[in-house]
């Protein structure tokens, strides 16, 4: 059907020249940051370092791009993003208990597996316990169990700072390592674990998109479509619920990512697909996190974090979008 | 043919709709009439499986409706409500071929493409196929919506106000094309209508409801009378004969 995909290709001019915008920057970037410097002598040291540190952005760019794109189609809101369930608070609240109680193991408890795992574990059982409660009664909506997330998440945002007032210097400064993202210190067993598990999910998730579809017309086109939206819906927050734990486990904080892919996304795809639009986020996550990782490791000079790169850029991108809505 | 036995919907200790049982006739179009907050709409809602009914059964076909496969009854029953807010950005005809998911699951095939053109043309939408429905006026957006209902292609159809907020040209437009899907294709269409002349000119049977109850039924002529209206309504509503069709003068 050749006339049918030149209509495609017509249709989506737009988002396909965007989307070749991305991989050259996220191509460029990435070169840069692998090869840069690299000479035969020190090649067999830096080289798989490197590798990894992308390997990482790439997994939590694909955690934060599903998870932020299906978010909104399953709340049916353009401006919420699993942040809201309040993943990062429960996180810091994990990360200060175990500064808090692991006594002389401290350094230790803090990176690798241990840490790895219950951050993980804590995360995923948190979550599905309070979808299952909390989505097993007949009229409740989605927004009652997003309400309670974000007060669940202010309650551990809550005692966890009251438990960092308690820890002396030393300890906080330890615990501060976790408080923000960075690619610097991701695990080689960890990411291949990570790789693992988010595999998982995607051939669990492979068939969803159609139906993902449906749901973003709404519920009650989606129940009259045939569309059994509870399950997706259940199913869609569970998968939510892993990828954001894993990813953030791996890297620190990063769920403030995820709004200004998703609306980046929008802004730039021109179809409803999920396929389309899950990829696109990908893209654009992995674009801006490589450059933002390149700039800070060799522009800046690990001067600032990551994050601060990525908020700056995104701060300023939402202000010329609120400039151009007002213009319009 | 669809079927209520004793249909109970109550909002905790509010009962919105009590021992509701019906028989609706196939091949017809069946209109429900009633005060705000009758239960009309619940009731709808609650036979096309949108919302969970609290007690009692209804029968899509002499099966309830938890025992049928949710993608299979989306074959046999659709429903469209009032309120329609997208979230996305949609062409017409994207929406409309979302009425073929039910069969063909996002993947369209040739057949459900020609669906999709029948669609189209049936209610002349064929030269905005391509706009975006947040570019269209309200009544635009309410024909592509029956559109995509008419595109899934149901023995029995649900609408909810399908008239709201339109003007007369559409609404006839709308009404006449619902009248064909019966005539021709042999359809149940079931409409909440609140204009009571559309009711009397187009439709076969009616449902009138009061209180959460269904306080007569019968053929369009049994029903459109001063009797029964002013039990529905509690107004003194003249009926006069135009042209061999009932026209009710309620503005006085």
């Amino acid at each position: 059907m050749p006339r049918y995909a030149m209509e495609v290709i017509k249709k989506h001019k737009k988002t396909i020249a965007i989307a070749a915008f991305f991989t050259f920057v996220l191509l460029l970037t990435g070169s840069l940051f692998l090869f840069q410097g690299l000479t035969t002598k020190n090649a067999y040291f830096f080289f798989p370092r490197r590798l990894s540190k992308i390997a990482a952005v790439l997994l939590v760019g694909y955690c934060v791009s599903y998870s932020s794109v299906t978010f909104q189609t399953i709340t049916n809101n353009r401006l919420l993003t699993p942040s809201i369930m309040g993943f990062d608070a429960l996180y810091l609240f994990i990360q200060t208990v175990i500064v808090m109680f692991s006594g002389q193991k401290k350094i230790a408890m803090m990176s690798g597996y241990t840490n790895f795992f219950v951050s993980v574990f804590v995360m995923i059982i948190c979550s599905f316990g309070l979808f299952l409660i909390l989505f097993r009664g007949r009229e409740k909506n989605i927004y009652f169990l997003l309400l309670t997330g974000t007060v669940i998440g202010s309650l551990f945002g809550g005692l966890s700072s009251f438990m960092q007032v308690l820890l002396d210097p030393h300890e906080f400064s330890i615990l501060q390592n976790k408080m923000f993202a960075s690619f610097n210190n991701v695990n080689q067993n960890l990411l291949q674990v990570s790789a693992i598990l988010v595999a998982v999910t995607m051939l669990l998730t492979v068939r969803d998109n159609p139906y993902l579809d449906v749901v973003s017309l709404g519920q009650e086109h989606a129940v009259n479509l045939g569309v059994n939206y509870r399950r997706v819906v259940l199913k869609n927050l569970m998968v939510t619920a892993v990828l954001v734990s894993i990813s953030t486990a791996l890297v620190g904080p990063i769920t403030f990512l995820g709004i200004l892919v998703v609306s980046i996304t929008r802004k730039v795809t021109t179809t409803y697909k999920h396929t389309a639009r899950i990829a696109m986020a990908f893209l654009t996550s992995s674009t801006l996190l490589v450059s933002a990782m390149y700039l800070t490791e060799r522009v800046f000079k690990y001067s600032a974090p990551i994050s601060v790169l990525i908020n700056f850029a995104g701060g300023i991108y939402f202000i010329y979008l609120i400039l151009k809505e007002r213009k319009a | 043919m669809i079927r209520s036995e004793n249909l109970v919907k109550s909002y905790g200790e509010k009962v919105v709709l009590n021992n509701v049982s019906l028989n609706l006739p196939k091949g017809k179009m069946i209109a429900f009439i009633g005060a705000n907050g009758a239960g009309k709409s619940t009731l709808i809602s609650l036979m096309s499986r949108i919302v969970p009914k609290t007690e009692g059964c209804v029968y899509v076909d002499n099966k309830e409706l938890q025992q049928w496969n949710n993608n299979e009854l989306s074959k046999r029953i659709s429903i469209l409500k009032q309120s329609n807010h997208l979230n996305i950005r949609l062409t017409v005809r994207e929406l409309i071929s979302f009425g073929r998911f039910p069969y063909s699951k996002g993947r369209l095939t040739k057949k459900d493409n020609e669906i999709i053109d029948k669609a189209l043309s049936f209610l002349s939408l064929d030269n905005i196929q391509h706009r975006n429905i947040d570019e269209l006026s309200g009544g635009q957006r309410q024909m592509a919506y029956i559109a995509m209902i008419i595109a899934q292609d149901t023995e029995y159809v649900f609408l909810d106000e399908p008239l709201n907020n339109l003007d007369m040209r559409h609404s006839v437009q709308i009404m006449k094309g619902l009248r064909k899907l019966v005539d021709e294709m042999n359809k149940t269409i079931m409409v909440v209508i609140h204009d009571i002349n559309f009711i009397a000119y187009y439709s076969d049977y009616i449902i009138a409801m009061k209180d959460g109850k269904v306080v007569s039924q019968g053929y369009t002529d049994e029903i459109i009378t001063k009797e029964v209206l002013k039990e529905i309504y509690g107004m003194d509503i003249d009926v006069q004969s135009v042209n061999g069709k009932p026209i009710c003068l309620y503005y006085n």
